[in-house]
């Protein structure tokens, strides 16, 4: 193993960990506030990548949105994503406020049926080749290192939104409530912030970053499947178990660890086992939730009480 | 005869249970189709492991996302068993010889398939059945997820993302129907049972089971151990009815299935995991009709296919939003309001004199110290 090979691997790894904290803040966001884990994450992150070619079905693609140039494309996407999650929210999670959290892992699992079928009735099972912003997967050479443009702009990227979204929580009144209603949803309500509100907006951003994410994950792999947002979610999930429930901060710090644990254990486990990387970190999973229940960042809303 | 009778009457709902289901499933066959007949059979494959899942998601009251690695390791084992040992010997050489060159009667199998989930939900469940409510769950989903990664990159063993083929295919309606009404009444002595009724109080109230004196841990383990077993079986059942299976049969599709036509029915009853599964598969069925399409005069309206996935989808939404608890609403069939409410009212009273035990021998305890400090002064 020389350096520059490890260094590969971290800039790698810190732009795979970029993409899971993005998906993993938004279902950490949503369990914070509404104790939801919401399964239909990878569903929008499918839905923002298939927004670029409707309302073509034709077996080869072709982009209607997706050919626009990016400062109208990006809020196009954000724009379409965001009205889903919001439906989802006004359609079923709404009616469910008062439900029991598996209950809202069971709808939120309806949910992701719902459009992953939907995907799969309009667009065909068939997976379709897309090539977005090709011009973004040349590669640059740092110092006898090749780095893929791509994965500079994804890590760019996140490190800009999460630098917005904690502006965001810190310093405007809205923002302030939503960190309150993470904190305790019943004590934040009465305290007179508006509990639909708040929520609406949780998953607006939710949807926002879930788009985000379609067009960092599209521009790389340039294939679209009704299942594509799968993966993503579960691995996101781990992130949010990881870095503890409904802790921000801890669902970031966790997207980064599963990115930094996938990569590696891609490069360095002997060719035999590569193929049990998914079972061994859903291991760490399990082994997570048996020594550190509340995760690597505990929020003290996570501690129950009889 | 007298006492024969009583005893009937008393348990009347699993009776009623398995007789409806035994109709239906007598009409279905006997009315000659071979369309019908397959459903049917799938339908009852179902029920064996949704009935299997709510032994210990309905008496638990935890959620289980995990049970479908159960049905898998099941079916895998089935498979193991009963598969043509040519085959084996030249797909999966990995398998020890005693199952690589032997072919296996279907009993024989079946016990494998629910005894290898068993042993497995052991140690698992030992670890994960301390954790509290959503933790749980979280830990069953990620078991799902390891089971699932494991068997398809296990390619000496389980033929990897390639199909474990050549298995004789003998499950017919009869033979499900059988596994279903076994399931059904194993699930019913359970629920009934000391450590079923232990169980469900501790479902109720967590700490009021533990002030009784109730091993929730152990409880939650001894339901997990006898789900995974009834759901292997199921899985065993799968294997020889589809004469070839693939790992990702048993995932995240087949999941939310299941976990739908359980809370269709009513999580809290073992009436609700069978007609959910009856209401289910009926709705489905329907869909499906409706997607090859019907005639009405000369035209032909049909669903785009897709329609039935949707469909479900559609319907376990409105039932979580519109009747969470729920066809049933967690009751058993037949069980009438009065005969509940007075049982329900002996349960409160024996779990009151429980408690009120509970507490004397915890006051006898402290007060014993007191005594031995009392003697030197």
């Amino acid at each position: 193993m020389t350096v520059s090979e490890f260094l590969q691997n971290v800039i790698d790894a810190l732009s795979l960990g970029s993409i899971y904290a993005l998906v993993a803040l938004g279902i950490g966001l949503l369990f914070g506030i509404l104790r939801l884990i919401n399964f239909a994450q990878g569903d929008f992150i499918t839905i923002g990548c298939y927004a670029l070619i409707v309302p073509s079905t034709d077996v080869t693609a072709r982009m209607l949105i997706g050919a626009w140039s990016w400062p109208v494309l990006i809020p196009s996407i954000c724009l379409i994503v965001v009205v889903i999650a919001l439906l989802t929210d006004v359609l079923v999670f709404r009616p469910l406020r008062r439900a029991y959290s598996p209950t809202l892992m069971i709808a939120s699992f309806a949910v992701s049926y719902i459009i992953q079928n939907g995907v799969l009735m309009i667009y065909g099972s068939r997976p379709k080749a897309v090539n977005l912003w090709s011009e973004l997967n040349t590669q640059i050479l740092i110092g006898g290192l090749r780095l893929p443009l791509l994965q500079i702009v994804t890590i760019a990227v996140t490190l800009v939104l999460m630098s917005v979204l904690t502006l965001f929580l810190k310093r405007t009144l809205i923002g302030i409530q939503m960190r309150a209603s993470a904190e305790d949803f019943r004590m934040a309500q009465y305290l007179g912030v508006r509990g639909n509100v708040v929520i609406g907006l949780a998953f607006a951003i939710s949807g926002m970053l879930a788009a985000v994410v379609s067009l960092l994950y599209l521009t790389q792999s340039g294939s679209l499947s009704h299942v594509m947002g799968v993966p993503l979610a579960l691995y996101a999930f781990v992130a949010v178990v990881i870095g503890g429930m409904g802790s921000l901060v801890g669902s970031v710090a966790g997207g980064f660890l599963v990115g930094i644990i996938v990569t590696f254990l891609q490069a360095y486990l002997p060719p035999d086992l590569r193929g049990f990387r998914d079972a061994f970190a859903f291991a760490v999973v399990i082994l997570v939730l048996l020594l550190r229940p509340a995760g690597l960042i505990q929020t003290k809303s996570a501690i129950e009480r009889v | 005869m007298n006492r024969a009778i009583q005893v009937l009457i008393r348990h009347r709902s699993p009776i009623i249970l398995a007789a409806c289901v035994t109709l239906l499933v007598t009409i279905g066959v006997l009315s000659g189709f071979r369309h019908l007949q397959l459903s049917l059979t799938e339908m009852l494959l179902r029920m064996t492991i949704v009935v299997g899942l709510y032994v210990f998601i309905g008496n638990s009251g935890i959620l289980s996302f995990g049970h479908i690695g159960f049905v898998c390791i099941g079916a895998y084992a089935a498979g193991w068993a009963t598969a043509d040992p040519d085959w084996k010997q030249l797909m999966l050489t990995g398998l020890p010889s005693f199952l690589q060159d032997e072919q296996y009667p279907f009993l024989a199998a079946q016990a494998g398939a629910a005894l290898l989930p068993a042993v497995v939900a052991l140690p698992l469940g030992a670890a994960i059945m301390r954790l509290r409510g959503i933790a749980a769950s979280i830990a069953t989903f990620a078991f799902l997820i390891i089971i699932q990664s494991f068997y398809s990159n296990w390619d000496s063993v389980t033929a990897g993302a390639s199909s474990l083929a050549r298995l004789p295919t003998i499950v017919d309606p009869w033979i499900g129907l059988v596994f279903a009404v076994g399931a059904i009444a194993v699930a019913y002595l359970f629920q009934i049972s000391r450590w079923g009724l232990m169980l469900r109080a501790s479902r109720d109230d967590d700490v009021a089971a533990k002030a009784s004196g109730v091993r929730t841990v152990r409880e939650r383990l001894i339901a997990f151990v006898l789900s995974a077993a009834i759901v292997g079986a199921g899985g065993g059942l799968y294997a020889e009815f589809l004469g070839s299976m693939t790992v990702d049969e048993f995932y995240l599709e087949m999941t939310f299935v299941t976990l739908a036509m359980l809370v269709v029915g009513g999580i809290g009853s073992l009436s609700g995991a069978v007609v959910g599964v009856v209401v289910v598969t009926f709705v489905v069925e329907f869909l499906r009709t409706l997607e090859h399409g019907i005639s009405v005069g000369t035209t032909t309206f049909a669903l785009p296919s897709g329609s039935q996935e949707i469909g479900l989808g559609v319907v376990m939404a409105l039932i979580l939003i519109l009747r969470p608890s729920g066809l049933t609403g967690g009751r058993e069939f037949l069980e009438w309001h009065g005969d509940s409410a007075a049982s329900q009212l002996a349960l409160a009273d024996r779990a009151v004199r429980a408690v009120e035990v509970g507490v004397t021998q915890i006051e006898q305890h402290k007060s014993e110290p007191e005594k031995d400090v009392s003697v030197p002064t």
